[in-house]
């Protein structure tokens, strides 16, 4: 259960081996976490991070879980929730893709659309009415600011982010007074592996700045966390740039 | 129906299943009913933290089985449903010359929840807790039997202060205090610091059978745990005034208006509250005997203002209450200490002297002091500082109060309630499926 001060006790991670997701962990099984279920695709970086998370004396129990493979969400997050209550859910699991291969491979598109879309709907979807039967805990979705406006350089992605922002914050709307709630996490650029090699774009944070503002969003009951907080601000303004503008913005 | 519950805290919402049972029957026909998420009873809903609330599942008010069933008034007895409220049998009791044995410091608590935390009082040091003047209850078990328990049966000690995991108390008959008039005879002082405090209620605890204090927790330096020492009698009709004479078991107690809805976070700071705690400790008597005080003022000055608990803004409070032996009089002060310079706005730690234990397995009070203070949720580092703080309480010997709890860690709550592992067992047995679960229970582990 989450305590008074706003801490869970147990954690599920959906993209088990995400750097935003391991550093979330980490902060919070240095609080109150005990167990832990990292749900991923089996690899060394997922072995690593349950390593890593019992190492902090956490219970860290590894699923098979394959973003892509939406028809099997309802039967593996199934019974990660038939074990126990989850009191966070959080939603790590994306992929960049290559913006230019995308636009020359229109499958190549559709593959991230498939991960970072229809793979985040039915997990999500999986999660929310587990949480809405259990009456509390929160689904964390790791959104971004590249949805707040589809940009010519990655607009693959992006939208499928503003896809899925969307989606996030309707479903909040819908498990209001259920009991579970809903955080979307719009990051700016992080350094992690996702974005290794590629420029630093203005206001670039770290997987474990991300992971502070999410546990300190779960104290205070945050509907939206931006990290940095700034870019609040700054996404406010880049909205109502005109399109003729935006274009040409080295963004 | 479906419904957001939190503790008088206003912390960790979750939702539950509401039915509001009218009669025993329609209890049981709840417990039946009940599914996987299972089902708890809750009473006014004056337990701090989550041991009121079952999130998914369903919660049985109980706060419409109102009935008194019997009434023996040559011996001070009364028998009524667990809806009942310590405020009802007062105003019922009190024109007969009978009190309530033991009072929390709000009036507004069920019978169901006095035994369920096996409250204590003012008067401890000489009455125990709420459980010891519980004769008899009617529980409903899981699957929905009745049994009838008496005190001495194993039931009957995991229930009192079982935190509503047992099963549902559906009546008890309760052993009341003869008085002969509705007023208190005070006697109140003041003490310079922690010392002299904890001097003052070692040496002359003992006359009063009502006794408590009140430290000024925002005060540093010299005057840290500086106190007022509030202890008591009920008044017996020579010290009343004529006037008063004519109806000497008057009981009306009046309330001021609710406090206001929608305060801001952050309203109490560390400023604010070190002014009032000033002016009330300037106000205090430095030493008054015999003052007469209504039963309301000297025991539940709080009900005088309804949902003052929202004082505290949107992320509610928590009240930490602690007891540690006789004998680790260090570690009290440690604390203090420590709770003083991390510098919580809370306006006043009430510090008691506990008596004996009683025989609930779960229940809180033993010999030793305890503190008491409510906190504001969102003082910064306050969960590690409390944290820190169970550690020391552990290390002493001492123990965290459930009814208060909403925060302390499943494996600190195991180190300190020895019997709570027979609790466990016992649970196990009577009850494989988890009829009967809260939050609190999911959250340590109960
Ligand atoms: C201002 C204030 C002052 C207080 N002062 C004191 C004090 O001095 N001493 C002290 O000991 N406590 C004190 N308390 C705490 C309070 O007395 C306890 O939390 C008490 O249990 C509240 O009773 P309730 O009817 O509100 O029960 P709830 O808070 O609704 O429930 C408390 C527990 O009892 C169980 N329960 C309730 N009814 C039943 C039933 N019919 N059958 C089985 N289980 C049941 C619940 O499941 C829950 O676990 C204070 C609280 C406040 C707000
Ligand atoms: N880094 C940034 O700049 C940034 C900015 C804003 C938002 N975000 C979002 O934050 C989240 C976490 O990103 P990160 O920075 O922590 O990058 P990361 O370390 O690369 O994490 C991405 C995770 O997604 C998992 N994943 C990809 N495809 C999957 C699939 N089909 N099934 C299951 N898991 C799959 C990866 O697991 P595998 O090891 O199996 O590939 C990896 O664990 C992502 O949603 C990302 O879009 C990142």
């Amino acid at each position: 259960m989450m305590n008074a001060l706003g801490d869970p006790q147990t954690l599920l991670v959906l993209g088990g081996s995400s750097e935003i997701g391991l550093a979330t962990a980490r902060r919070l099984v240095r609080s109150r976490v005990e167990t832990v279920h990292l749900a991923g695709r089996p690899s060394p970086a997922l072995d690593a991070a349950a390593a890593e998370l019992r190492g902090l004396g956490a219970q860290v129990h590894v699923h098979d879980f394959d973003a892509a493979a939406v028809d099997t969400h309802e039967t593996v997050l199934g019974k990660i929730f038939a074990e126990g209550d989850i009191d966070v859910a959080l939603l790590a699991f994306g992929v960049l893709g290559d913006q230019e291969q995308g636009e020359r491979e229109p499958m190549a598109a559709a593959a991230v659309a498939q991960v970072n879309y229809l793979g985040a709907v039915t997990s999500s979807l999986v999660c929310a009415q587990a949480l809405r039967r259990q009456g509390h805990g929160a689904l964390v979705v790791l959104s971004s600011v590249a949805g707040e406006r589809a940009r010519r350089s990655n607009f693959i992605y992006g939208s499928t982010k503003a896809g899925l922002d969307a989606f996030a914050q309707g479903l909040g709307d819908a498990l209001h007074g259920s009991g579970a709630r809903v955080m979307v996490v719009r990051p700016g650029f992080v350094r992690t592996r996702m974005t290794e090699g590629m420029p630093e774009a203005p206001l670039a944070t770290t997987a474990d700045a991300v992971a502070e503002a999410v546990v300190t969003g779960l104290r205070r009951g945050s509907e939206t966390v931006w990290v940095p907080g700034a870019l609040r601000y700054v996404m406010s303004g880049l909205r109502h740039v005109p399109r003729a503008v935006f274009r040409k913005l080295p963004v | 129906m479906e419904g957001r519950l939190t503790g008088w805290g206003r912390t960790a919402p979750t939702t539950a299943r509401l039915s509001t049972p009218t009669t025993a029957a329609e209890a049981r026909a709840a417990v039946r009913a009940a599914d996987e998420r299972g089902l708890l009873a809750r009473g006014l809903g004056r337990s701090y933290g989550d041991a009121a609330q079952n999130a998914g599942g369903t919660v049985l008010d109980m706060t419409a089985l109102t009935r008194v069933l019997a009434l023996d008034l040559e011996r001070g007895l009364v028998t009524c449903e667990a809806g009942v409220s310590l405020d009802r049998l007062m105003r019922l009791l009190l024109p007969f010359g009978w009190f309530v044995p033991v009072t929390p410091g709000t009036r507004y608590v069920t019978v169901g929840g006095a035994i369920g935390a096996d409250i204590h009082g003012k008067n401890h040091h000489v009455s125990g807790s709420f459980g010891h003047h519980v004769t008899r209850m009617r529980l409903l078990t899981a699957g929905g039997e009745e049994v009838e328990l008496t005190r001495g049966e194993e039931l009957f000690d995991a229930t009192t202060g079982g935190m509503g995991l047992t099963g549902v108390i559906l009546d008890a008959t309760i052993e009341l205090l003869p008085v002969t008039t509705s007023l208190m005879s005070v006697d109140t002082e003041r003490a310079t610091d922690l010392d002299d405090l904890m001097q003052r209620l070692e040496s002359t605890d003992h006359r009063y059978r009502y006794s408590v204090a009140w430290i000024d927790l925002v005060a540093r330096g010299a005057a840290t745990g500086r106190a007022v020492l509030s202890r008591g009698e009920h008044a017996t009709p020579d010290l009343l005034t004529p006037r008063q004479r004519r109806d000497p078991l008057a009981f009306h107690p009046r309330s001021l208006p609710a406090a206001p809805r929608g305060i801001p976070g952050g309203l109490l700071r560390t400023g604010t509250v070190g002014a009032f705690n000033e002016l009330w400790f300037r106000k205090a008597p430095r030493e008054r005997r015999g003052q007469l005080q209504r039963i309301g003022a000297f025991f539940h000055p709080l009900d005088g203002v309804p949902e003052w608990n929202r004082v505290y803004g949107p992320s509610g409070f928590l009240q930490y209450q602690f007891v540690v032996p006789y004998g680790q009089e260090p570690v009290l002060r440690s604390i203090v200490e420590q709770l003083s310079r991390h510098g919580c706005p809370s306006f006043l730690a009430v510090l008691k002297r506990f008596g004996e234990g009683g025989p609930g397995w779960l229940s809180f009070p033993m010999p030793g002091w305890t503190l008491a203070l409510d906190l504001p949720a969102s003082v910064p580092g306050l969960g590690p500082l409390l944290d820190r703080l169970d550690e020391q309480v552990l290390a002493a010997g001492g123990r965290i109060y459930l009814a208060k709890d909403s925060r302390m860690r499943p494996r600190t709550l195991t180190a300190m309630y020895p019997r709570l592992a027979d609790f466990r067992a016992l649970r196990e047995r009577i009850d494989p499926t988890g009829a009967f679960t809260s939050d609190l229970a999911r959250r340590l582990a109960l």
